[in-house]
């Protein structure tokens, strides 16, 4: 895992270069596993920088300006970095009638942190979320990979915990 | 005792804690039966006629039918290839929680399903487009491919039959533009999910410019039984004459929101009697039938059938038919707002009303709620209803986000009209 200042590593490692081919299914389109390839980037480096941009360009033959108009068209790429763990807190409909206002409120104020930023130390990112897709569970957000539904706003310490 | 797949076959086979079945365990209730009889027996196009005549309309929330959409694709030795069917599992439209049951439960039979299609049309590849926030439905997918592909079903010459099909999964990384089929087609040729102009469609030139074919995963469920257990059950299990159960849902502040396998034209009181009816305390005051692009009905509708074409004749859509509730405790200006919120954030912005029009009546909302609105700006929505309406846009996410505005306008007028008098939001 990285920190949050990160700077780039120039290169893509050979890890990295193995799965990205993994996800070349037809090798005439290698541009096509441009997003599988940001979101692998991602996972190993927390954000995508513009290095990371180049690189991953690079390797698949689309030029930069290219592969950053995909990088920021999708809501799930980070352009800026982020903390260690990124709380996604779903903003949709569902969830706004069964209180997502107030969930958003004590979140933001348990960190102390305005919606889209880090914590000063580096700890959690919070940005909202379109529709998380369990809205019979309601209020709900994401930690990292994993779900939390029926939120307590009154236990936000306990649910955030786990993550250090 | 009896065989729950046979009223319910979506949901039957799923266990009660939803963990998704083995291969082992749904080919104990006779999974990928369906593929060995139409790959042994059945013509590509026996499985089109039968889905045809299944009465089977596409459950993504447009409602095209299934069979129809595939005969449009070109067949016959000289056709384009390698033609492609793809999975529209971007399961995003806010209120929508129906196919992550499907995938996290029953990967097999969604597996199952692509293959019959994709035997229908004669493709070579097909790809699952999966949301990235979906992780669960991500891990099942990706356990179940290994599964079928080591059994034999995916890959070369499938049960030693001529037909071979392989199918890969991608993952999304977050926009809702891409339920939008040719946006999605972009996305998954890596580049931004901005709609392509129609025609050509994709069933004639789609990704990469070859035949394609995009359905939904609930509609691709439905296939295994269909050619299982034949058209004219299908047709029996809906109250309607298109055939089929519905995977229906209700959000909001009932008193147990769910999601239930019920025959199509169960009418929309039913669903919330399935709820539980709504929280002591609060009253119905809306219904928002099938996620947000679907126009508001209210408490006189509890005795619509929730099927394609009967909630059309009273002003709204069944859509994906996972309904959201407004109470009486909650701000209907407020809750028009958040929804022009969200189609606002995920317009393209490609075509100018759409990604210009949004958040203009976005920001108006917002005045309107926080008590700052004034008399016209309610002329200044009414209008973008229509300047944003449909066939004035390039696709159909603004008609979309003005078909709850359109009707909240109507249906809520008084509410609009006293947060301008008022200048304040009387539940804030």
């Amino acid at each position: 895992m990285c920190s949050p200042t990160w700077t780039g590593d120039v290169m893509l490692t050979d890890a990295i270069k193995q799965e990205i081919e993994s996800h070349i299914h037809e090798p005439e389109h290698r541009a096509a596993a441009c997003t599988e390839a940001l979101r692998i980037v991602q996972r190993e480096r927390g954000w995508i920088d513009d290095e990371s941009i180049r690189d991953i360009a690079e390797y698949l033959g689309m030029t930069a300006h290219e592969l950053d108009s995909v990088a920021t068209f999708f809501n799930l790429i980070h352009r800026r970095p982020v903390g260690r763990h990124v709380i996604r807190v779903c903003a949709s409909v569902s969830c706004w009638v069964m209180g997502y206002d107030g969930l958003r409120d004590r979140l933001l104020k348990h960190l102390d942190v305005q919606m889209g930023e880090t914590t000063s130390d580096g700890r959690f990112t919070v940005v909202p979320n379109q529709c998380l897709g369990c809205c019979d569970r309601a209020p709900a957000l994401m930690v990292n990979r994993e779900l939390h539904r029926d939120v307590d706003v009154d236990a936000l310490g306990t649910l955030l915990e786990p993550y250090r | 005792m009896t065989d729950p797949t046979r009223d319910f076959p979506l949901t039957g086979a799923i266990k009660a804690d939803g963990t998704a079945l083995s291969l082992r365990e749904y080919e104990a209730v006779g999974g990928y039966a369906a593929v060995r009889a139409a790959l042994a027996g059945m013509a590509p196009g026996d499985v089109t006629t039968l889905v045809k005549d299944a009465g089977l309309r596409g459950r993504g929330g447009a409602g095209f039918p299934t069979g129809i959409k595939w005969a449009l694709v070109p067949m016959g030795d000289d056709t384009p290839r390698p033609k492609y069917l793809v999975v529209n599992a971007d399961e995003m439209e806010p209120g929508t929680f129906k196919d992550r049951l499907l995938l996290e439960g029953n990967p097999h039979q969604l597996i199952e399903g692509v293959i019959l299609a994709a035997y229908a049309i004669q493709a070579d590849l097909s790809y699952i487009f999966l949301r990235g926030e979906y992780t669960v439905a991500e891990e099942c997918m990706q356990h179940a491919l290994q599964e079928a592909y080591a059994a034999g079903y995916l890959g070369r010459n499938i049960m030693g039959s001529p037909y071979s099909l392989d199918l890969y999964l991608h993952m999304s990384i977050g926009r809702y533009i891409c339920g939008e089929e040719t946006a999605l087609l972009n996305a998954l040729e890596g580049k931004r999910a901005t709609p392509r102009t129609k025609p050509p469609f994709p069933q004639i030139s789609g990704l990469w410019g070859r035949p394609t074919i995009v359905n939904n995963v609930e509609t691709l469920c439905n296939l295994p039984p269909i050619v299982s257990r034949g058209a004219a059950w299908f047709k029996s299990l809906s109250r309607t004459p298109n055939g089929g159960t519905k995977m229906f849902g209700v959000s909001g502040k009932a008193k147990r929101p769910g999601l239930w396998e019920r025959p199509l034209g169960t009418t929309i009181g039913e669903i919330l009697d399935l709820a539980g009816g709504m929280r002591d305390g609060v009253s119905l005051r809306g219904i928002i039938p099938g996620g947000a692009s679907t126009d508001f009905l209210g408490p006189e509708h509890l005795d619509v059938p929730m099927d394609f074409d009967t909630v059309s004749k009273v002003g709204s859509r069944m859509g994906t038919g996972t309904m959201i509730l407004l109470d009486d405790q909650t701000c209907p200006v407020g809750m028009v707002h958040n929804l022009t919120e969200f189609f606002a954030q995920e317009s393209c912005g490609w075509c100018t009303p759409c990604r210009d029009g949004l958040p203009w009546i976005q920001k108006v909302l917002h005045t309107i709620e926080r008590g700052a609105g004034r008399p016209e700006d309610l002329d200044v929505l009414r209008r973008h209803t229509k300047l944003l309406g449909p066939g004035l846009t390039f696709c159909a996410l603004a008609p979309g986000a003005m078909a709850p505005l359109g009707s909240a306008l109507v249906r809520f007028k008084e509410d609009f009209d006293r947060h301008i008098r008022d200048q304040r939001c009387a539940w804030n």
